[in-house]
């Protein structure tokens, strides 16, 4: 067993022993869309309009609140010290860091959100779309969002940091997820919107692991 | 932080890192751990520039720093089995074993703890599971900071007895430690700070 594959399966151990991490951006999401009805207009109609957007923004805000915590306790326990010690390459690391970030977060939203497209009134035709949306777009979301978690892993309280760093790397995810969505309600094609989000996750699934053993590297020679 | 230093570290030898507090200890074995690279000068292993030669010397190196990296949700067989996770993949030629790691644990007195969480066990206990990692694999370089932290009088004593045993079979081993090691006659202390004025 090589230290990635056991650092996935660490992860993923530590998530099923403390669910409060993951489980609390879930709720956060939930709420979002059960909350949203009472306070603008209940009407499906209307709801059906903004639904898939309003839904993203959820996704999107509530994979933000889980970043914090990917990379803060490997630093404070010396877990990543552990890492770089033996020698195994970084941006390996960093991969599998992201994927367990995906299936304890980005995984669970996808799986959640038809739900949530029933409470919003999402028109019938727009929920492959809001799957396959999330499924392809959640994955970059935690790719992009992992740098930033990589950068400010040994900052105190960098959760606010860590937003302003990666909210404008998530804007071009949120507009074409968005679209495609949207375009899926009115009846039009959305294929365009879906390949432009697959190409987002093939260059950021190449390219943002580099970055995040930089900054982890960074992180440690201090 | 330190200049005009030469450190030769053989076979066989204990090279105990010792000054003050700041004086640069840690970091000096930081870099000889080769974790950072913030230096100007050489630093070779077995002949060759360390960092290029980096992914064998950390197979042979075992790092333990002040830092146990134990995660207090798991439990101890699970923090050992991530933590020797590099040793035990089918790439090395004798790759550790899950055996190993009972027996390990079981030699620090960790014996019937090894499915507790390690929230519930004490932090000289939390510092053992670490050093089990010291009675699995035979790696020629030890090093380790401040490694008698929160011990016990008998896990002072395993540890010094671990330490006699790798020098014994020609190991090395480079430590920082206000500790007094005995019985070990090819010890070698570093003073870092004071004496030499290694210190700027």
């Amino acid at each position: 067993m090589s230290l990635v594959t056991a650092t996935v399966k660490r992860d993923l151990l530590l998530a099923a022993r403390n669910p409060g991490e993951w489980l609390n951006p879930l709720m956060f999401f939930l709420m979002v869309a059960a909350l949203f009805p009472l306070a603008v207009d209940p009407d499906p109609k209307f709801l059906s309009k903004i639904a898939g957007g309003v839904i993203w923004v959820a996704a999107l805000l509530a994979t933000l609140l889980s970043l914090d915590a990917l990379y803060k306790s490997d630093v404070e326990d010396g877990s990543l010290e552990q890492w770089l010690a033996s020698g195994e390459s970084l941006y390996v690391l960093a991969l599998g860091k992201a994927l367990v970030h995906w299936l304890s977060s980005g995984l669970p939203l996808t799986l959640m959100s038809p739900l949530l497209g029933l409470m919003m009134a999402l028109p019938d035709e727009a929920f492959p779309a809001l799957l396959l949306s999330l499924g392809v777009g959640t994955p970059v979301l935690s790719l992009l969002g992992a740098v930033g978690a990589a950068l400010t892993a040994g900052v105190r309280s960098g959760g606010l940091l860590l937003s302003l760093l990666i909210l404008p790397l998530y804007i071009p995810v949120l507009i074409f997820a968005a679209s495609a969505v949207y375009h899926a309600g009115i009846g039009m094609s959305y294929n365009g919107q879906i390949g432009f989000l697959g190409a987002m996750l093939a260059l950021s699934a190449c390219l943002t692991p580099f970055a995040s053993a930089a900054a982890l590297k960074l992180n440690l020679s201090r | 932080m330190f200049q005009n230093l030469d450190v030769h570290v053989s076979n066989g030898k204990l090279l105990q890192l010792a000054g003050p507090n700041g004086a640069g200890k840690t970091t000096l074995l930081r870099l000889l751990a080769g974790l950072n690279r913030d230096y100007d000068g050489d630093l070779h292993w077995q002949g060759e520039d360390l960092h290029k030669v980096y992914a064998d010397y950390a197979r042979q190196r075992l790092y333990l720093g002040h830092l146990a990296a134990i995660k207090r949700a798991l439990t101890p067989i699970e923090n050992l089995r991530w933590l020797m996770s590099p040793w035990m993949t089918s790439e090395t030629d004798t790759p550790v074993l899950e055996d190993d790691l009972w027996e390990a644990l079981e030699q620090v007195n960790l014996a019937g703890y090894e499915e507790t969480s390690c929230q519930q066990l004490s932090a000289g206990q939390q510092r053992r599971v670490g050093l089990a990692r010291l009675a699995i694999v035979p790696t020629p370089l030890w090093i380790l900071d401040e490694p008698f932290t929160a011990l016990d009088v008998a896990g002072v004593r395993w540890l010094e007895e671990q330490i006699q045993r790798q020098v014994a079979r020609n190991g090395a081993v480079v430590i920082t430690s206000h500790h007094a090691l005995q019985n070990i006659p090819t010890l070698e202390r570093l003073e870092l700070g004071v004496l030499a004025g290694l210190e700027e």
